[in-house]
């Protein structure tokens, strides 16, 4: 997920209980009474430096994926074969722009500024959403990033909007209304693809091939090895566990496959049911593993875009700094 | 409306569409490579007009024709033989600054010509040019504000501004014989673009001189976009454009 904890090595319960210690108790009391009772935490409040630094680190990541997955999709852009379809596209990767730049302004507001959490994504230091590290080879791969993608990215969202820090719960209600709509305009690409031609209908199967596992692994590694879970969630950082949301998703998503007639890539999937949902096959962890460590099939690809982008536009940005600077020394003459 | 007027007018708006349409492929270009996620949006923006704004005028086009051909068919399957925007549009982006110059000479005549446009007598493109031109007085704005900011900004990016402007000027006069070889139709539809000139150089060089920038020098002019004789730049545009429709052309999307 977006907003999944992915960090590749383990930095050790040890140095954040460090931190822990050193706040003050009777503070971190009645912090934790206040989120327990599901108020809001704004960004004047006292917090605790774990919270703090575990939700710019969730914050940023989210943004960071919103911005990395404008890349995928913008691959499709101008090969779009409809003009209705390539306004629908262009319009939808602007949604995320704008999710990304909400997203960066809510971590901004615990104290770290932009620049250092952009830098952070170049160097590798910050993580992006693993599912953004897969190409995108035919239309319908838009339709299945929009079904799949943006649906799994719901799922996880609109519990965030009860999130207990104010600014990212009030981002994500924004966010998540678009979201819908991306969903919606992906399964309908595919619907119509899945309706279509023997090649679209090719096309439809195989994109629903190559995303239907990446789509699962965006939920995070399962619970039992999520050590931050139990916190996070006492936090409301977080308000259901990976393998839940998961369930959730599958649940939800399989009979949408079988309404477009296309086959779920899972000879294990069947319904259960006592517990009322489907059990689906065992998720690749060592190739999700390795996807985080930043060995996913594109992410060079991904992280060279967006470093390029950043570094031939450096010359503007200055520009447009120097020119304010200019303007504001006139305006004060 | 006669045959040959009502081909003229096919004409007419084919040009415009396809300026609109050319333009925003352009811009479709930057799509997550912007120097920054304000500029990514402000391109994507204006993207999206020019986008659908050729939609409109692809649709009346297909209408006019009457062979059945609606804004896809259009967009996907002529030749660049038959695409009539101008040169200037389908110039490379280059860098920021180069498709800003692109951006500020275009949308600086696009906004004069849909001003006289929205005062002709055909309703279509009457209404059409009424819509736009919101959109289009934005277009104006913010690329004439970048002109100023890259401008008056750093000696790099003053230079770049310089170069820029260089690389599509050229193409400038072409915008001003819009109406050639259709010039029945715009006068049977009450098009007057006598002051569009006058008032675009004026335009442009107010913009300039507050950009600190020089007017670049005259020069000859290059033309043919209107009789579908382009640049070495459209051909490839189209091709990544028009491929899937072209692959598969029994296929609905
Ligand atoms: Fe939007
Ligand atoms: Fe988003
Ligand atoms: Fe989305
Ligand atoms: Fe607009
Ligand atoms: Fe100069």
């Amino acid at each position: 997920m977006y907003t999944t904890e992915l960090k590749s090595g383990s930095d050790g319960g040890k140095k954040r209980s460090k931190v822990e210690i050193v706040e003050d108790p009777a503070k971190l009391a009645a912090f934790e009474a206040r989120v327990a009772a599901d108020e809001f935490i704004e960004a004047k409040d006292w917090m605790p430096e774990a919270y703090r630094k575990t939700l710019v680190r969730q914050i940023s990541q989210h943004a960071h994926s919103e911005i990395v997955g404008m890349l995928p999709e913008g691959n499709w852009l101008r090969r779009a074969p409809s003009l209705k379809r390539k306004a629908i596209l262009l319009a939808k990767i602007q949604d995320e722009a704008g999710h990304g730049l909400y997203l960066y302004s809510a971590a901004e507001t615990l104290g770290t500024p932009r620049d250092e959490m952009i830098e952070a994504l170049h160097s590798g230091k910050a993580k992006y959403s693993t599912i953004f590290n897969y190409p995108t080879l035919t239309w319908a791969d838009i339709g299945a990033i929009g079904w799949l993608v943006d649906g799994a990215a719901i799922m996880n969202q609109v519990p965030l909007q009860r999130t207990s820090y104010g600014p990212y719960a009030r981002a994500m209600v924004r966010v998540c209304k678009e979201e819908s709509f991306h969903q919606r305009q992906g399964y309908e690409i595919m619907t119509v693809m899945a309706n279509g031609t023997d090649a679209q209908k090719r096309m439809a199967q195989d994109a629903l091939n190559r995303w239907w596992w990446p789509s699962l692994m965006m939920f995070g590694p399962p619970d039992d090895s999520s050590p931050n879970t139990e916190r996070s969630m006492r936090w409301r950082i977080k308000r259901d566990t990976n393998d839940e949301l998961r369930q959730l998703f599958v649940d939800v998503t399989v009979p949408q496959a079988e309404y477009l007639n296309l086959s779920i890539p899972d000879a294990d999937l069947k319904f259960n049911k006592e517990k009322d949902g489907y059990d689906f096959g065992e998720i690749d962890w060592d190739e999700f593993y390795a996807v985080v460590r930043g060995e996913g099939p594109v992410a060079k690809e991904r992280i060279k875009a967006r470093t390029d982008a950043w570094e031939e536009g450096a010359w503007v940005r200055e520009a447009a700094m120097v020119h304010a600077q200019k303007q504001s020394k006139k305006d004060a003459a | 409306m006669s045959p040959q007027l009502k081909n003229q007018l096919y004409e007419l708006s084919v040009r415009l569409g396809d300026d609109a349409l050319i333009l925003g492929q352009r811009l479709c270009e930057w799509c997550g490579h912007a120097p920054s996620t304000e500029i990514d949006l402000t391109l994507s923006n204006l993207g999206l007009d020019l986008i659908g704004q050729a939609r409109h005028f692809l649709t009346y086009a297909g209408e006019l024709e009457g062979k059945g051909r609606d804004e896809d068919g259009l967009a996907f399957e002529r030749d660049a033989l038959d695409f009539k925007n101008c040169l200037l549009v389908e110039q490379p982006n280059g860098d920021f600054a180069q498709t800003i110059a692109r951006h500020f000479l275009f949308s600086t005549w696009q906004l004069l010509f849909l001003e006289q446009l929205a005062q002709t007598n055909d309703e279509t493109l009457r209404a059409i040019a009424r819509k736009s031109i919101k959109e289009i007085s934005y277009h104006a704005s913010i690329s004439a504000q970048w002109v100023i900011r890259l401008g008056d900004g750093t000696p790099e990016s003053h230079d770049r501004m310089m170069n820029g402007l260089d690389w599509m000027w050229r193409f400038v006069d072409e915008l001003f014989l819009v109406q050639e070889g259709i010039e029945d139709v715009c006068e049977n539809i009450g098009l007057d673009l006598s002051s569009i000139e006058n008032e675009w150089r004026n335009k442009v060089a107010a913009t300039l001189k507050e950009a600190t920038l020089d007017l670049p020098a005259d020069r000859k002019g290059i033309f043919g976009g209107r009789v579908g004789h382009h640049s070495e730049h459209l051909g490839p545009l189209l091709s990544e454009m028009q491929s899937l429709p072209r692959t598969y052309n029994d296929a609905n999307w």
